[in-house]
């Protein structure tokens, strides 16, 4: 076999108490498409960064073309040939094109820019991409999947040998995400060696030369093009069977605890949103980025008042323009961005768990401070919330014990209908499955639960029935029996479905 | 807490320095004199100690100091008002400025900088018009009025109490119990640290921002009526001038951090403490009163750079710790 043209060996890196990973190797071969996959929080993105130079490995070693490299910042990275394109586009949108693609290493002309060379070059780039949009465009003005090519005509433009990829169909449309996968074909063609991160297994099925597949931060094991299938990969993914990893039963229904009628949200006011919960279901939200999922969840929530349509909480018509309303009216929701919307990092885990119960709880406006230690005494164990003590700022807990903080919080609230934004977003797989399990406990104590969630194993695992979205509109639904990776996501990129009777 | 002592420290310190320099630094008169001043200002830091929690600022309540101080008199010696409406309409002035400063803040989403700045020109400029740039003052009438400000409560032998620290006793122990053991005190601390998870819990934070603006404000007029008093006149051109910056240096030194969310009462006390401590020192050790700006500009650096220091040996502690505690 070639020298690899990256080589990772026995790479270790730690984030405050949290190992991200624990030893972990791997090697990407001239004109080869290696796919990393792993659940969240298998360490796939911090793997990533530290090749392409953006964090350092606390130990282990790098090797580009069988020599050990130290590889200290992006800049080392790109001039070895390797670049790195983000999960989050890192483009800057007020500029044009032509700048973003020579961003940081701007050819100069009697010490000023030359545009004229940059508006050559970016054109020649974006011919061998494919994008057909002039270099003095602005970044703002294009979709996201062209943004993505841009990004990689950035990469081509300093004659990458390694391109590694997080995650980048997870934002594009079908048309999109098809063109991409051809491009990665001519590059592969031309030598590079590819590093692709995807969650979407049956594109990895499509594309990979090989597959190497990280859980909990470790080589879980790897698998050559003849043995690559959707079986093989899950099974390595999450080390056991996926009907045991995810603890779903089915609860009895009661009444319907959350009803949505024509709702319009501010993203897609062109579109009304119809649908409703029982209590005791668990009802997942799939759709590709930007489908307005958390825009509806937002809108329930009184975050972003929607312009129009009507909500009823177990039966009853609610009306609010607050999350103050919302939580009055029973709702609750775990925010996507737990760090931004969820915790306030700096206080104790006591105080972040009592921060939306504090108005029930007081006596003639003073802390109600008995009751506070009750809710820590109660909801640490409940949430398997592990703390030194009720006073550690949440900020030094790990991602999964952030979240449980975040859903104790609502717990304590008794909420008739929880709303969960990516619940399981960079939380380790124990966390992970502890989170399911509360899902399920909610479920059955008679809530009425409604997950966003881009990762499909988790919807399918999950949910009851599925709600999918695209471009703001819900294109269909899905009951359990009915549901598949493929159903799900060919209603996420737009196909028609009939709408399955509602069950009320 | 630990914050607490770092402060005292330093007011300790610069005491002792003061006291070894000048033999009069220690005199009854001379102390008399410090705390009824550190009382003013201490009740001035409390207030924007409220706004600084929140994240926000205020620079208007020099202004506001200057207005009410002003207003106070000239309505009662000029215009003649009865002392039992004049002295409310000025408080009452002084809290409607502040909820016309939270207002804008949290309905139009203005900065606090820019809104209390004007305020800061606006509220001086007001004063000195409806005054004429004339000094108003209470003359020799009023004397019971003033006792407010003047009077003494017989403490030691040859050592009274100010009575402006009474009045700082009774604000700062409502603030302190406000601020730690009600609702509404973990609201502020919550939202000055993240907003924006406080409103996802809940929390009414605009109203909760709009009283820290009124208690800013409303403290400035307490703290303006207690300053005329105790002067017994006022300059509009100057009375006030810089005492924002004094509460805002106070309030910081005390361990409130700009960034929101932090913040004790006792801190401020030690820091409004501090500011005067330092300029009785200058007053007294050096002939030059005009270094007293750089002087206590490089004390207040000082105690951040030390601050700042401290917090980053702390974090680097704890991450050493952390990582021990995984490879354990």
């Amino acid at each position: 076999m070639s020298v690899p043209l990256l080589e990772a060996r026995n790479v270790l890196k730690s984030f405050g108490g949290v190992r991200a990973l624990k030893g972990v190797s791997l090697a990407v071969h001239p004109g080869e498409v290696l796919a990393v996959i792993g659940e969240n929080g298998a360490g796939k993105s911090t793997l990533m960064k530290i090749l392409a130079g953006v964090q350092g490995p606390d130990s282990g070693e790098l090797l580009v073309d069988g020599k050990a490299r130290r590889i200290g910042s992006v800049q080392e990275a790109l001039s070895l040939g390797i670049a790195l394109i983000h999960q989050e586009l890192n483009l800057a949108e007020t500029l044009d094109v032509g700048a973003n693609i020579f961003l940081g290493r701007e050819p100069r002309r009697f010490g000023l820019i030359d545009s004229a060379r940059i508006t050559r070059e970016a054109a020649r780039v974006l011919e061998q991409v494919g994008l057909a949009v002039r270099p003095d465009t602005l970044v703002s003005d294009l979709t996201i999947g062209q943004q993505q090519l841009v990004e990689i005509a950035k990469a081509l433009s300093i004659h990458a040998r390694v391109l590694i990829m997080d995650e980048p169909t997870s934002s594009l449309s079908g048309h999109e995400a098809q063109n991409l996968l051809r491009l990665i074909g001519e590059l592969r063609a031309k030598g590079v060696g590819i590093v692709y991160i995807s969650h979407r297994l049956g594109e990895v099925h499509g594309l990979a030369d090989r597959v190497e597949v990280l859980r909990d931060g470790e080589n879980a094991g790897h698998l050559a093009r003849t043995e690559i299938s959707h079986g093989a990969m899950v099974k390595l993914m999450v080390g056991r069977d996926l009907s045991q990893f995810y603890p779903h039963q089915v609860h009895p229904k009661g009444q319907v605890a959350l009803e949505v009628c024509e709702l319009r949200t501010r993203a897609h006011p062109k579109q009304t949103v119809n649908f409703s919960i029982r209590a005791g279901e668990v009802v997942g939200m799939a759709g590709l980025v930007g489908a307005g999922r958390t825009e509806v969840l937002e809108a329930l929530f009184g975050i972003t008042p929607p312009l129009a349509g009507e909500v009823l909480v177990a039966g009853e018509t609610v009306k609010y323009d607050s999350p103050r309303g919302a939580i009055k009216a029973g709702l609750a929701l775990v925010p996507e961005d737990r760090k931004h919307d969820g915790l306030v990092l700096e206080m104790g885990v006591r105080e972040n768990l009592s921060l939306a119960t504090l108005e029930r709880d007081q006596s003639w406006g003073f802390l109600g401070r008995a009751k506070e230690r009750a809710l820590c005494e109660e909801m640490i164990p409940a949430m398997r919330i592990k703390t030194p003590n009720t006073e550690q700022p949440v900020q030094f807990l790990s991602g999964g014990n952030q979240q449980k903080v975040v859903i104790g919080k609502w717990l304590a609230t008794r909420p008739k209908v929880l709303l969960l934004d990516e619940p399981t977003r960079g939380v380790d797989i124990g966390a992970k499955q502890e989170i399911y399990r509360l899902m399920e406990e909610l479920a059955a104590s008679g809530v009425a639960v409604l997950f966003v969630s881009s990762d499909l194993e988790e919807i399918l695992g999950m949910s009851d029935r599925t709600l999918v979205l695209h471009e703001g509109r819900l294109s269909g639904e899905l009951l359990r029996s009915e549901l598949s990776e493929e159903a799900v996501m060919q209603l996420a990129t737009g196909a028609e479905r009939k709408i399955s009777p509602t069950l009320s | 807490m630990k914050k607490i002592f770092g402060i005292l420290g330093l007011l300790l310190v610069v005491c002792l320095v003061t006291a070894s320099l000048s033999d009069s630094f220690l005199s009854a008169y001379n102390v008399e004199n410090v705390l009824r001043r550190s009382a003013l200002f201490g009740i001035l830091s409390i207030g924007v100690a409220f706004v600084i929690i929140t994240g926000g600022i205020d620079l208007s309540l020099g202004s506001v100091v200057c207005l009410v101080g002003c207003a106070l008199p000239w309505l009662l010696t000029v215009h003649h008002w009865p002392l039992i409406i004049a002295l409310p309409t000025v408080l009452a002035l002084a809290l409607a400025i502040g909820l016309f400063h939270g207002l804008l803040i949290t309905k139009l989403r203005i900065q606090p900088f820019i809104v209390t700045l004007c305020g800061l020109l606006l509220y001086r400029g007001i004063a000195r018009g409806f005054t004429g740039d004339q000094t108003v003052g209470f003359g020799n009438e009023f004397k019971s009025l003033r006792l407010l400000a003047t009077w003494k409560l017989p403490f030691l032998p040859g050592f009274d109490l100010p009575a402006p620290l009474l009045f700082l006793g009774v604000v700062a122990i409502v603030a302190a119990v406000f601020l730690n053991r009600t609702i509404f005190g973990r609201y502020l601390l919550a939202l000055g640290r993240n907003p924006q998870a406080a409103t996802y819990s809940g929390i009414p934070t605009e109203r909760m921002t709009v009283l820290a603006y009124v208690v800013s404000s409303g403290l400035a007029g307490l703290g303006g009526v207690l300053f005329v008093l105790d002067v017994n006149s006022a300059q509009p051109v100057d009375f006030g001038n810089f005492y924002e910056l004094y509460a805002i240096a106070a309030a910081v030194l005390g361990g409130c951090s700009l960034r929101g969310g932090e913040g004790s009462i006792a801190g401020v006390l030690v820091g409004a403490t501090l500011m005067q401590v330092l300029r009785n020192m200058i007053t007294l050790v050096t002939t030059r009163n005009n270094v007293e700006f750089a002087i206590i500009g490089a004390v207040i650096l000082v105690g951040v750079i030390a601050d700042e220091i401290a917090r980053r040996i702390a974090a680097r502690h704890r991450a050493a710790q952390a990582l021990q505690n995984a490879q354990a």
